[in-house]
């Protein structure tokens, strides 16, 4: 095994961090068994895992409070196990059941909680951050002090209508976190073959926007850099972007030629970066936690994921007569 | 217990695949995650990589292997001490309790009932004003009425609106309420559906509706569909409004009718008013519903005077077509602007002793197919107007559902009479040409009455 970070260094509590280690346990283990899933033929469509990227995501819900606001990519079952969404609704509407949040009507892209204010799942690129631009506003406009989380891609950063919200957001002080989720690769495009201005946080800065590079593998580090940005979205100090320097192991979706990046990039990542034997060493080295312990909350995941996966299988189709209900409020 | 790996689908149409190559061989431990096999489908080659822990038992494919079908096992995966032999969790995808397969969705013969009746009671005082005034009174009462409503767009505040429909807005409302947007639609549009969602009643207005191309992604894929996607847990309930169709020479980008587009897409509702009293009531039906509505208007229109009643709070429901004037011998069915050439038309047919029935559809969707259908049925010939393209335009529509639900009281074909298949010229008399005309209106209702 190569040499892991040193030790424990950090004044984050033992329940912070097994949090941390639960909720990105939580999402990895729920994206394999999602892969296993179409796998089996029981998911169809697309299908994009979130495996690698855990702690952008775990560790910005964790500066968050009840009525901020979250929307995001296709690439989004992370986001909603984060804000608390049940994985039992999760992964029925993975399997296109009618006891998914959208009544095996949207499908692993299209998900939406109102109650837990996750505003999709979007299947266009770049579609989310006007939108996610267009919630800070309502909140601005009634009044309160509630953040939306705009997250995208690194390929959705050269959409121009990313850049037609940064102006906007600024120039009306909207309270909106731009988080560009840089994984390095859109499909087969790196960042590199996408663009010469490739610090993405960066382009910003034109229309007035603060922002920064962030480790995204070090979920203490994204927690961090979220805390700042979303206390100046707070103070009325308008829009940030935060640039998360992530990596994502799995192919796009399920059906990726993985020729663009040889398998050596992404073992060496997995063995030298990854986000979840991060806080595992936090916890073992510092003597915060036990061997045991770790072991029992793996045992306590395999269970939710496996009845996920059970209450995904065995949930019916939705009825016929769902065909035509939703399509006028 | 010992695990049955199976021929893993690695893409939504894959129904087998080429195992290429073999990564680990029997008795290797392998860790969830690892890289097992090298798959080929028609597509790609594909990592195959393990979701379960354990020891390689057999490999029950050898590698180089053509048509494995999806889901036959190709290995199988023990524990430690366990023998490869043991028998095999059964891991087959379970199969999903189907519904009962209902038939197709049949239009049922139903009774045609004209919902056509008078839009506020006989006596009410009227008041003169133009469609340009309608419209901005409906807007105002509605911001009056509900602090959550607010204009956005370009040049809405301080230039008073591109077309003046916004004039004196911003000093009644302010800044908050009636927000100028930089040029960017696309943009604009997305953060409007967004505070919708976020419990405001925007209304996004179009500089004109040609610009509005940049900013369809969102009609469309943000606001119409995501009430259905969400399984009805969140819609957008917001209005996009502003001048459709061709003003006068202002070329081909300019002067495009969207009304057969929008009406297209299940999820949007889609309104093109023609008179002042019909803009106004429909226009605040369009703010208090709670889905996204599209609001064709015209410029040409905009500084028209008609009657319109003088009440507190006048409103007009979707779906429910006007006649503007009863006859006996053809009906023409139109909206919006087209309702011009429709009524001059049916004045200069009268002339000629033929008594044309003008039907206003006022909204494309929800459509009002009961009133055409009861027209058609006592006339039995049918002329749909209309300034758009001729193909996929609303008269194709209509004249299909005429031929499904009232082929047997055609006496002849519905002729749809539309603008020409042709990008607007910008040369008055080629444009002239390119615009349907009152004539053309005339020729095709003698035609379908053989006269
Ligand atoms: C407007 C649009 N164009 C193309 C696509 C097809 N597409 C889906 S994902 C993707 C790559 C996006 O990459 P990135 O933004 O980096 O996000 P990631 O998948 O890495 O999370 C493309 C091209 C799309 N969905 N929408
Ligand atoms: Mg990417």
């Amino acid at each position: 095994m190569a040499p892991k970070k040193e030790p424990a260094k950090t004044n984050v509590s033992k329940d912070d961090l097994l949090h941390y280690y639960r909720e990105m346990l939580l999402i990895r283990r729920f994206e394999e068994k999602a892969g296993q899933l179409y796998g089996m033929g029981l998911i169809g469509g697309f299908c994009h895992l979130y495996i690698g990227q855990e702690a952008v995501v775990v560790g910005l819900e964790a500066c968050a409070k009840p009525g901020d606001k979250r929307l995001t990519s296709y690439r989004d079952h992370g986001h909603m196990l984060a804000c608390g969404m049940d994985a039992n609704g999760v992964m029925a509407e993975l399997t296109g059941r009618s006891g998914g949040y959208s009544k095996g009507k949207g499908g692993s892209m299209h998900m939406f909680s109102k109650e837990r204010h996750f505003y999709g799942g979007h299947g266009i690129v770049g579609a989310q951050v006007p939108l996610g631009a267009g919630l800070a506003f309502a909140d601005k406009y009634l009044g309160n002090d509630n953040v939306t989380f705009a997250y995208f891609g690194d390929g959705a950063a050269n959409q121009g209508q990313v850049y037609e919200t940064y102006n906007m957001a600024e120039l009306w002080n909207l309270p909106v976190v731009f988080v560009i989720e840089n994984n390095q690769y859109a499909m087969g495009t790196s960042v590199k073959r996408s663009t010469k201005s490739t610090t993405l946080f960066g382009r910003g800065l034109a229309y007035g926007i603060q922002g920064e590079a962030v480790d995204g593998m070090d979920v203490l580090a994204v927690k961090a850099a979220g805390e700042k940005a979303v206390a100046a979205c707070r103070a009325g100090e308008g829009p940030c972007i935060l640039e998360m320097m992530t990596y994502r192991y799995r192919g796009h979706s399920m059906s990726d030629p993985a020729k663009y990046r040889t398998r050596e990039e992404v073992e060496k990542m997995k063995t030298e970066k990854d986000a979840i034997e991060h806080v595992r060493d936090l916890l073992l080295g510092a003597g915060l936690a036990s061997d045991e312990e770790l072991k029992a909350i793996d045992k306590d995941i395999k269970e939710i994921v496996n009845a996920s996966a059970e209450f995904a299988k065995d949930s019916p189709e939705p009825d016929l007569s769902e065909l035509w209900t939703d399509i006028y409020a | 217990m010992a695990i049955e790996i199976l021929m893993p689908a690695l893409s939504p149409t894959m129904e087998e695949g080429t195992l290429a190559k073999w990564l680990v061989k029997e008795g290797d431990k392998v860790k969830s995650g690892q890289i097992m096999a090298e798959i080929e489908t028609d597509k790609a080659t594909m990592e195959f990589e393990a979701v379960d822990e354990g020891i390689i038992g057999k490999l029950l494919v050898a590698e180089g292997t053509a048509g494995v079908k999806v889901n036959t096992a190709i290995a199988v995966l023990v524990q430690e001490g366990e023998s490869a032999d043991a028998a095999p969790a059964p891991v087959a995808a379970k199969a999903a309790p189907v519904a009962a397969v209902a038939a197709a969705p049949v239009a049922a013969p139903v009774a045609v009932v004209s919902k056509a009746s008078a839009d506020w009671p006989e006596g009410t005082k009227m008041k003169t004003m133009t469609v340009r005034e309608a419209l901005r009174e409906a807007m105002a009462e509605e911001m009056r009425a509900d602090p959550t409503v607010f204009l956005m767009g370009e040049e809405v505040g301080e230039y008073q609106g591109a077309y003046k429909i916004s004039q004196g807005l911003l000093d009644e409302f302010g800044p908050k309420r009636v927000v100028d947007t930089p040029i960017t639609e696309h943009g604009f549009t997305g953060i409007a559906v967004g505070a919708s969602w976020g419990g405001l009643r925007p209304i996004v207005e179009f500089m004109t509706w040609n610009f509005a191309m940049q900013a369809i992604d969102h009609i469309i894929n943000s606001a119409a569909k995501t009430n259905y996607m969400s399984g009805g847990q969140m819609g957008a309930p917001m209005v996009f409004r502003g001048t459709n169709g061709a003003a006068a020479r202002v070329g081909a980008q300019h002067s495009q009718d969207y009304a057969a587009w929008y009406s297209a897409i299940p999820g949007l509702k889609v309104v093109m008013p023609y008179s002042a009293a019909d803009a106004k009531g429909l226009l605040k039906t369009a703010i208090r519903d709670n889905n996204p509505v599209i609001f064709l208007e015209n410029e040409i229109m905009y500084g028209h005077s008609f009657e319109v009643p003088d009440l507190p709070d006048f409103t007009i429901p979707f779906g429910k077509a006007r006649i503007w004037r009863e006859g006996t011998d053809v009906t023409i069915v139109s909206f919006g602007i087209g309702m011009r050439y429709a009524l001059e038309a049916a004045d200069l047919l009268a002339k000629d002793g033929i008594s044309a029935e003008v039907v206003d559809l006022r909204t494309l969707r929800p459509l009002d197919y009961d009133t055409v259908l009861a027209s058609v049925m006592k006339t039995n010939r049918c002329v749909t107007v209309e300034e758009g393209f001729p193909v996929g335009s609303i008269g194709n529509h209509l004249s299909a559902v005429i031929m499904e639900r009232a082929f047997d009281y055609l006496d002849a074909p519905v002729i749809n009479c539309t603008g020409k298949d042709v990008p607007m010229p910008y040369a008055a008399n080629l444009e002239k040409h390119a615009l349907l005309t009152t004539a053309e209106v005339v020729a095709a209702v003698k035609s379908v009455c053989y006269r």
